[in-house]
């Protein structure tokens, strides 16, 4: 049956981008507010040219803002996959579109992967344009090794869309997604090191957010910029969370 | 008129119910290939439900259907390709443009219909680049029956078309699904509104408390209430009421204050009672003829008037 093939994918993906881009508020936060946030932080924070780490000796190659790059990139992903993603479905359900949608032979799965591989192409565009914002204006420095960064990067945004899948399957209204959302939103920022750098949080702490989605995504980013080898655990824990999450979220997918 | 062929839509005595709410009790219903057939009752008589469970989109809890001879729970990935849906309370994305809606619709579909002809013939052409959310509520219900219609279905179910619409929108849609037939599509229509359906249904089917309390054309239905008509007119010299009151179709004549004249009566009493009076050399004026319409029918059989309720169809269903 034709929509299952690729062909629909690519047009559901590319009505969706159409969408999302005529949303100014969307497209803002999707695609500028990493770098704005990046250049932000970089031009006005006195650490920000300081050494990462007064006392690591590893963390202390790095400046400041370099350290804090690949949690701006883990912030930028938590914020689409966890609030923007799951409250635009919701709000799809809420207002009868994936009722309309379910009379269709298009199976629910096609609808949330146009919605996943829009948003992470937006992603994609916003960490690229971050970096160079990074790079010119604050003096972010270059990873180490930009593979290792680009695939954690990936793998953090697929695996936190696997969550944001799970709210936007079943949340019922725009409002219960912002609530769910919002609420895993801060608990997965904290573990990502936002509100304080994971290096300097106690070990506990350290050895659960290397289990979630964005504490893996954030600190396999950090590795991937120091050079430090490549972090093994942190891509395996969350190619798990995607691989689990996606599929669950397709099978409890509800149209109403 | 429609072919007498193999039933596309066969259900038999459709059960469902929510929690404790029991929403349809026991519904039957054949439907003919290229027939318009109506499902009327009040709001809540179970009207959606039915159609859900025809097109696959709940499961039934009792009963059995056949939809083109697929069953709808079973097979409803390939139902979908072949019925189309207008459903209550589901809408588009807002931003999405008329033209962007009818295209994204149409590949989900194996042999969808063309969707410029189907803009054209929804008269959408002109409103192809606006968006959903800046559409007036027919053109939404336009655009609805066009993304019903775009995946060339067999049958298309038509589920509150004109609710909420303007009598001139309503006419307009009317015409819209006269059409659609005309295409060749069976059409499913539920309706609360008893004009629409004799407008356009060679069929209908009352719905009340989750049971079906009529079927048949809707003169049929209607005459379920009596087949009586009442004649009024103004003649234009008196007449002796016992000289009507004699023909064999009249049950009644009443002289009015004003000298107009009521008859009732049934079969051939228009004819009779005009025979009669120009017999008597009188002219008649202002005659006016209301027989019992399909919503009398429906205010009758469904308990909906303040007259009593038939006790058979309002007893509290139990499954």
């Amino acid at each position: 049956m034709s929509a299952t093939s690729p062909r629909v994918l690519a047009r559901v993906t590319a009505v969706e981008t159409r969408l999302a881009l005529r949303d100014p508020s969307n497209a803002f936060f999707a695609i500028l507010f990493p770098a704005v946030l990046l250049a932000v932080l970089g031009l006005t924070m006195p650490w920000s040219r300081a050494p990462y780490s007064e006392t690591d000796p590893l963390l202390g190659q790095i400046s400041g803002i370099t350290g804090y790059t690949p949690i701006v990139l883990t912030l930028a992903v938590g914020t689409v996959a966890l609030s923007s993603y799951p409250v635009t479905v919701a709000t799809y359900r809420g207002q009868g579109v994936l009722r309309r949608l379910s009379t269709t032979p298009l199976p629910p799965s096609r609808l949330l992967l146009a919605q996943i591989l829009l948003n992470v192409g937006q992603l994609l565009v916003a960490a690229v344009l971050a970096l160079a914002v990074g790079m010119l204006l604050v003096d972010v420095t270059a990873p180490e090794r930009p593979g290792v960064v680009l695939a954690a990067f990936l793998l953090t945004a697929t695996s936190a869309f696997g969550v944001g899948s799970l709210i936007a399957a079943r949340a019922p209204t725009a409002g219960a997604a912002t609530g769910i959302g919002m609420t895993t939103y801060f608990v997965s920022l904290f573990f990502a090191g936002v509100w304080l750098p994971l290096p300097i949080m106690p070990d506990i702490v350290q050895e659960i957010a290397a289990w979630t989605p964005l504490g893996a995504g954030s600190q396999a980013m950090l590795d991937g910029w120091l050079g430090v080898g490549v972090p093994t655990r942190e891509l395996l824990v969350m190619a798990g969370w995607t691989v689990v999450l996606v599929p669950l979220a397709a099978r409890v997918f509800r149209w109403r | 008129m429609p072919a007498r062929t193999e039933p596309v839509i066969h259900a038999e005595h459709l059960r469902k119910r929510y929690g404790s709410t029991v929403a349809v009790a026991d519904v039957s219903l054949t439907v003919h290939r290229g027939e318009i057939v109506g499902v009327l009752g009040r709001n809540g008589a179970g009207k959606t439900t039915t159609v859900e469970l025809l097109a696959g989109l709940r499961d039934r809890d009792g009963g059995t259907v056949s939809v083109l001879g697929l069953d709808p729970e079973r097979d409803g990935a390939a139902l979908r390709e072949r019925v189309g849906l207008q459903l209550q309370e589901s809408a588009l994305p807002a931003r999405i443009t008329v033209r962007e809606a009818v295209e994204e619709y149409a590949c989900f579909y194996d042999h969808p219909a063309d969707p410029e002809e189907l803009l054209r013939d929804l008269d959408l052409l002109d409103k192809a680049g606006t968006r959903y959310a800046d559409l007036s509520g027919g053109q939404k219900q336009r655009l609805s029956i066009a993304l019903a219609l775009v995946g060339d279905p067999e049958i298309a179910v038509l589920d509150e078309l004109t609710t909420g619409l303007d009598p001139q929108a309503r006419r307009d849609t009317w015409e819209v699904v006269e059409r659609v037939r005309r295409r060749g599509v069976t059409v499913l229509l539920v309706t609360h509104f008893m004009e629409e359906a004799e407008r356009l249904c060679d069929r209908v089917l009352l719905i009340d408390a989750g049971r079906v309390v009529a079927e048949g054309t809707p003169a049929e239905v209607a005459a379920r209430v009596g087949a009586e008509q009442t004649l009024q007119l103004r003649p234009s010299a008196p007449v002796d009421p016992a000289v009507l009151t004699a023909l064999p179709s009249v049950t009644a004549a009443q002289p009015g204050a004003d000298g107009s004249l009521e008859v009732r009566g049934s079969g051939t009493v228009v004819q009779d009672v005009m025979v009669a009076l120009a017999a008597a050399g009188v002219r008649a004026d202002d005659v006016r003829l209301h027989r019992s319409t399909l919503e009398d029918a429906f205010v009758r059989l469904t308990g909906a008037g303040t007259g009593a309720p038939d006790p058979r169809t309002t007893t509290p269903v139990e499954a």
